[in-house]
């Protein structure tokens, strides 16, 4: 109780910068578990997302730009799939469904994807799910001008069932390069949190023949969703056409594809967490100082302590436990940091590849972390406990006679 | 036996030129229990340093400073403090309240370090004090002879066996010193504690019926700037 009466009425004393102090902990802590939670969520859930399928096979060149042009639609398309090459995998006997998509087009900087029906109906985007659409709508027409919207994109476009639109050509938005088509829009699919939530889905055929499209290639696809019938065929598919073919790239298996690419840029998140640790040490050493700085004015009250009798060990506690204090204080507060944080890094990962994360979702950090810094705190308050400690009880309460 | 027996008690300082100097040389001084007795000293003539050593507050350098059964001197701190919270009440003349806490957690306070805080012997000796009414008030909310009389109540909330009380009306005018030092007295005979008070006040001195001069119990007196 004495202790705990020491603490509190401490903090009180000292208010503002009790309040200072923390609040620079509560951002150091929010930060460091925004940044591990971010981490590790955006890897567990990039890596995952495949929509349902095992690879996909593309124009010769970058595994990882076709995976994330055709899985995450970002990146451009590096180049086209003849029909003949789109009718060979699909009837290959190691695979079990072949969907062709097309890029090329946006609707106001929102990607618009061509591909055929089956995308919808005959695929589980993760296990037992499958894509639906909301009450009302209905799949386009493969020979119409209609579309399906993502329900992230139709929220951020402001279209629904009924609405029309002209595409513009590109993956960028560019006002001037309209298309003269207009689309209808016929269904708006469920949230699937996956990145298809934000893509404008069209018949491909309507995408290969779009008003100003190269009529040339007008049954080509950009590329080839593929579902395997076993493991192993995907490894005799990418020997044929990575190791002994030269036109095709086929990307087997997606997963590890995104994971080389978390392995590239791990110095990134490295430097990130490194960041976070700097900016919890510092806010620790801000302890230290704040309490410090304080000890001229807290040396009487430890003088008359330690006259009552208190023993010096209980003032050195005081003042850790007060550090102590400080850093639990900042560390509640940390989780509000973290929750804006983190709900604001979630909504722009969403907006930029349709992935949804879940800052909610329990992390071991939100335990290991506040456990470190408050104990980071409570090393911070040794300098001044040691002031404490060391307080001549004597000379402080002078006057003698 | 007597509850405090001093026997060729020393303390010496080091001052800022490097040379020793002995400010406390004791060789004999004794008080029994329920005695009150005053000394007079003129500032800076060790008395302070006296009573702190007494209390615990300061080691001696050697002599023997007997409570009851214990000798003061050859404790090791952490005993001394724990004897200075079950056995003695220090009243010091700037009060020393803790601004930060009430009335009652000031008192409360200074129990929990010696037998324990007990809030109704804490709220009753407050009453005692005619603090009754003021016990969730902080120290800057009252007079300053209502924070001596906080002092008092703290000083003898845990039924110390000895008072200490060094200038304890020096920063009171003289309604509230003679009320003051009353207080004390009466409060120290109903506990049946001890009281060694040191001041320089001719009119707190001519209270007690035992007073005597500090100069002459300690040798060091004469070395000592007065």
């Amino acid at each position: 109780m004495t202790l705990a009466l020491i603490v509190l009425r401490s903090l009180r004393q000292h208010l503002l910068s009790t309040v200072i102090t923390a609040l620079s902990i509560a951002l150091a802590g929010g930060l460091l578990i925004s940044v591990w939670v971010v981490k590790q969520q955006s890897q567990a859930t990039f890596t995952q997302v495949n929509i349902g399928f095992d690879a996909v096979l593309g124009a010769r060149g970058s595994k990882l730009q076709l995976v994330l042009n055709s899985i995450f639609h970002l990146e451009a398309s590096p180049g086209n799939v003849s029909q003949a090459d789109y009718q060979y995998i699909k009837h290959h006997p190691a695979v079990k469904l072949a969907i062709p998509i097309a890029v090329g087009d946006n609707l106001r900087g929102y990607r618009i994807v061509g591909t055929i029906p089956e995308l919808f109906t005959d695929v589980q985007y993760a296990p037992g799910k499958h894509f639906a659409l909301e009450s009302g709508g209905k799949m386009f027409d493969p020979d119409a001008k209609e579309a399906i919207l993502g329900n992230f994109a139709a929220a951020q476009l402001g279209l629904k069932v009924g609405d029309t639109f002209h595409p513009f050509h590109g993956l960028a938005y560019n006002p001037k390069e309209q298309h003269a088509d207009i689309y209808t829009v016929t269904g708006i699919l469920e949230p699937s949190n996956t990145p298809a939530d934000k893509v404008v889905w069209i018949p491909i055929h309507g995408l290969q023949t779009m008003s100003g499209h190269d009529p040339n290639a007008a049954t080509d696809v950009s590329a080839v969703l593929i579902q395997l019938r076993s493991p192993s065929a995907g490894f005799r598919l990418d020997m044929m056409y990575n190791k002994q073919g030269n036109r095709l790239t086929f990307a087997y298996p997606i997963g590890a594809i995104v994971a080389d690419l978390f392995s590239k840029i791990g110095w990134f998140n490295q430097v990130l967490t490194l960041i976070a640790y700097l900016v919890a040490l510092v806010s620790a050493a801000g302890v230290l100082v704040s309490i410090y700085n304080s000890m001229a004015a807290r040396r009487r009250d430890i003088a008359i302590l330690r006259s009552l009798g208190a023993r010096r060990r209980t003032v050195f506690g005081a003042v850790v436990l007060e550090a102590a204090a400080i850093g639990l204080l900042g560390m509640i507060v940390a989780f509000g940091a973290y929750l804006v944080i983190a709900t604001v890094v979630a909504a722009v990962i969403r907006a930029q590849t349709g992935v949804v994360l879940t800052p909610w979702t329990y992390d071991p950090v939100m335990l290991w972390a506040p456990a470190a810094m408050i104990a980071l705190c409570a090393a911070g308050g040794i300098v001044p406990a040691w002031v404490a400690y060391r307080t001549d009880v004597a000379s402080t309460l002078a006057p003698s006679s | 036996m007597p509850l405090l027996s001093i026997s060729a008690l020393q303390k010496a300082f080091v001052s800022p030129d490097g040379e020793r100097r002995v400010i406390v040389d004791v060789p004999q001084f004794g008080l029994e229990a329920g005695q009150q007795l005053a000394l007079r000293g003129e500032s800076g003539s060790g008395k302070t340093t006296f009573l702190h050593l007494i209390a615990g507050i300061l080691a001696a350098d050697r002599g023997s400073i007997l409570l009851g059964a214990q000798d003061m001197a050859k404790l090791k701190e952490a005993a001394r403090d724990r004897l200075r919270a079950e056995v003695i009440g220090y009243i010091f003349q700037t009060f020393n309240l803790l601004q930060g806490y009430t009335c009652l957690e000031n008192v409360l306070l200074g129990m929990s370090f010696g037998p324990g805080a007990d809030r109704a012997q804490a709220t009753a000796v407050l009453e005692r004090v005619g603090l009754g009414h003021r016990l969730h008030h902080y120290p800057r909310q009252l007079s300053t002879g209502q924070q001596q009389r906080v002092a008092v109540a703290r000083a003898m909330a845990n039924r110390p066996k000895l008072v200490l009380a060094d200038e304890p009306t020096g920063n009171l005018d003289h309604k509230n010193a003679k009320e003051a030092l009353a207080l004390i007295r009466e409060t120290c005979r109903e506990n049946g504690a001890a009281l060694l008070l040191v001041s320089h006040d001719a009119a707190v001195l001519g209270v007690f019926e035992d007073s005597r001069n500090f100069d002459a119990l300690n040798l060091a007196a004469k070395e000592v700037v007065s």
